[in-house]
């Protein structure tokens, strides 16, 4: 017997795009100095949504400009007690406009509406009202007793979790009292260009925070203009190595979180019912776009059948489709580009002689989709196993020991997320104790908050987002003590 | 009766807890600041920088496992076996920067401190910047420092003990292990607190020292995959300095740039910080 599922989608009505936006400087929409454009698309339909504004150099220069404006006159001054009202403003504004930023963030990204509206949008909100509060309380941080901000951040972010990612940013930034560039990444700019009209309403004073949109060589413009103090950026770990190349030899500040390849380990003694629930949102929640995603799994020998089979039945119930019906699981992947990139990998996991499995289901006939996959007999020299996919699918190896778990699961040059699934408490902490990563999680994975540091070891990159230790990117080095 | 002939001390370098020549077999002299030879000192190669960072993997797996409070007390160790040798160190510093009696007493004295200072700091970072956080679910969430992993460091060129204290002090005090190129002009202080680490129970390889030119022995460290971080602060040549930072680049190594400060001032915590991760831990509550 199944059951069929009656459609159940979010009304778009409550979004309203425009045919086109400019780039938001010195707080007022204005159009690109030599007119570039490009087009946004909801990668569901492969609809154009909107044309967004390509900023270049000019653009950029006028963008610092009101930045460094706003940090010398008004945005540096006021006192850390005035920022965090704006900061409170915001949040709230935030959750009053989140239905609209949940259904506008999955029209322009493709994510599931139950993630946007039930996991994106609400910690955009709890990110500035963390934030708000420490503007003024930033002596007890323990950066020094008067700590100063860095200056004009320059911030460049990712297409996973677009307005998400926003607040990581923008909510330390602010609190520490700098002022933002913030270039949102080329297929995703809309909640961005939504949250400059959040800054209207919120008051927030001309040039603290500016949003240019645009593509890589827009974010190279901004990363290397020489009026930017501090660089932040959010992506793949090429690019980051590239923008610290850039950097070197200038006195810019620069945090980067960058790509990983995180274990997820099974122990024998865990719920398997349990355990699968948290491996399937582990690597399938945002369809695997998720820097920290647990793309490896490590099974202990003895339960990775019952496992592996226990996870196959699970996939085969997930809901692929429609990003905007409520009891979609699986939505679309972001782009063209990084689909011709899934599947590319997942070509050479067949060549290396891994074995393929994804859940029946069918694909949209428009848009770009991707199954959710499973690879076994993967080994640790499989591309599959060594780089980041970044999309849903999942490389599964096996362990016998602790030992052999934590070895297998540190072989990366990546360490910017692990997962342990085991009863024993004393167990969790040997292993997250041996773990070389920035966030372990216990029984759970992919939980994010704003009082939990966020960021990498090694080639992951360097700098927390979130918590008392995020605020150090943005305080000044000397002060920060 | 004759004037007796002292006995000069072979200066070599400090790698895994011994102290070998240059494998290239090089040695460049070193003369005080008034120009007499002082002494030949090895001049480190490739080869020599290579052997130093397995060396430091190694001394890193002990060293990181080692107790908080076990690590204070091997340093703070240091600081009392350089104490006895106060004498040694001055007449080293003297003779290396040419300055009078009295400052380079006062730079040993700081420098010994200094030491002292750090290794309090060992079973203190993890209250001072770790936490528990406050997440919004049913989960013990805290945040704990870690150390990086292997450190290579350019020391000070001008300030021969202090500057090199300084600068290793604070990398062996989070736990990493140190390779560190001591200054190129005034090396021979630096042999010499080598030869303190090694009576100090400091375990083999938490801290190696090589002497040489920064210049050559440095772009191999700021290239090598198993260097967590890079340390510039000796570095003095700023096109060199870029060059590094962008060789780091390639395994997003985490820098510190070149730097002058007074190093008789009070430290920050900045070069702790600088050479510690973050991790965070979800632990799960329930019944």
């Amino acid at each position: 017997m199944s059951f069929e599922y009656a459609p159940a989608p979010e009304s778009r009505a409550v979004v309203d795009i425009a045919s086109s936006y400019g780039l938001f400087i010195d707080g007022q929409f204005t159009e690109p100095a030599d007119g570039g454009t490009f087009k946004t698309v909801n990668p569901a339909t492969e609809e154009v949504l909107s044309e967004v504004s390509e900023a270049g150099a000019d653009d950029i220069d006028r963008a610092v400009l009101a930045a460094r404006r706003a940090y010398d006159e008004v945005w540096g001054p006021m006192s850390g007690r005035e920022r965090a009202k704006y900061l409170f403003r915001i949040a709230r504004l935030v959750q009053e406009r989140s239905r609209e930023l949940a259904v506008l963030e999955t029209l322009d990204n493709g994510k599931p509406i139950r993630e946007s509206r039930d996991v994106d949008i609400p910690l955009v909100a709890a990110h500035f009202f963390y934030h708000a509060g420490w503007a003024d309380k930033l002596e007890h941080a323990g950066y020094g007793p008067d700590p100063r901000p860095v200056g004009v951040a320059a911030q460049v972010i990712p297409w996973n979790f677009p307005l998400l990612m926003l607040a990581w940013k923008i909510a330390p930034a602010l609190a520490c009292g700098n002022t933002v560039i913030l270039k949102p990444a080329e297929t995703t700019s809309l909640t961005a260009l939504a949250f400059a009209d959040i800054c209207r309403q919120a008051d927030l004073p001309p040039g603290v925070v500016n949003i240019v949109t645009g593509a890589g060589e827009t974010g190279r413009l901004l990363v290397e203009h020489p009026g930017v103090d501090k660089v932040a950026f959010t992506g793949s770990t090429e690019v980051g190595k590239a923008i610290m190349r850039s950097l070197a030899g200038s006195t810019k500040r620069l945090t980067l979180e960058l790509g990983g390849k995180a274990a997820n380990i099974l122990f024998d003694d865990a719920p398997i019912d349990q355990a699968v629930e948290g491996i399937v949102n582990g690597i399938y929640f945002n369809q695997g776009h998720v820097c920290c995603a647990g793309s490896r799994l490590l099974l202990q020998e003895s339960i990775a059948d019952e496992a592996i089979d226990s996870l196959k039945r699970r996939l085969g119930t997930l809901r692929l489709g429609d990003p905007l019906d409520k009891n979609t699981d699986i939505g679309a992947i972001n782009s063209a580009e990084q689909l011709a990139r899934i599947d590319s990998l997942v070509k050479s996991g067949e060549d290396e002689g891994a074995d393929r499995w994804s859940a029946p289901c069918d694909l949209p006939e428009r848009g770009y989709w991707f199954p959710p996959t499973v690879f076994t007999g993967v080994t640790q020299a499989h591309r599959i196993a060594r780089e980041e996919i970044f999309g849903p699918v999942l490389s599964v190896l096996t362990f016998r020991t602790p030992d052999e778990a934590v070895e297998k699961a540190n072989n990366t040059p990546y360490g910017l997320s692990a997962g342990i699934w085991t009863e024993k408490g004393s167990r969790i902490l040997w292993m997250a104790d041996r773990l070389r990563a920035g966030v372990v999680w216990a029984n759970t994975f992919n939980r994010f908050d704003p009082a939990s540091p966020f960021g990498g070891y090694k080639e992951s990159g360097f700098g927390r987002e979130g918590g008392i230790q995020g605020l150090g990117a943005y305080l000044d080095a000397e002060a920060a003590s | 009766m004759s004037e007796r002939i002292e006995v000069r001390k072979t200066y070599k370098l400090f790698i895994g807890g011994a102290f070998p020549r240059s494998e290239s077999g090089r040695s460049y002299e070193v003369a005080a600041a008034d120009g007499t030879f002082l002494a030949n000192a090895a001049k480190a190669s490739r080869k020599d920088a290579r052997d130093a960072v397995l060396a430091a993997r190694k001394g890193f797996i002990a060293w990181s496992a080692a107790t908080a409070y076990n690590r204070g007390q091997v340093l703070y160790r240091v600081a009392e076996v350089m104490e006895g040798r106060r004498g040694q160190f001055a007449a080293d510093v003297q003779a290396a920067e040419g300055c009078a009696a009295r400052d380079a007493q006062a730079q040993v004295d700081a420098a010994i401190d200094r030491w002292v200072w750090y290794a309090g700091w060992t079973d203190k970072l993890a209250q001072a910047l770790g936490s528990a956080n406050p997440v919004a679910g049913p989960y013990f969430n805290f945040s704990l420092p870690e150390p990086t992993g292997v450190v290579a460091a350019s020391a000070p060129q001008d300030s021969s003990l202090l500057g090199l204290v300084s600068v290793v002090a604070p990398i062996v005090a989070a736990g990493n292990a140190a390779v560190v190129i001591a200054s190129h002009g005034r090396p021979l202080p630096a042999i010499t607190l080598t030869e303190v680490l090694a009576t100090s129970d400091v375990p083999a390889g938490t801290i190696n020292v090589l002497t040489g030119d920064p210049a050559e022995s440095m772009p191999w460290l700021a290239s090598h995959a198993d260097v967590n971080a890079l340390d510039l602060t000796g570095i003095v040549d700023p096109e060199l300095a870029a060059t590094l930072e962008r060789d780091a680049a390639g395994t997003v190594k985490r820098v510190r740039r070149p730097e002058r400060p007074d190093w008789y001032g009070t430290p920050s915590l900045s070069r702790l910080r600088g050479v510690l991760e973050t991790k965070t831990v979800w632990h799960p509550l329930g019944v």
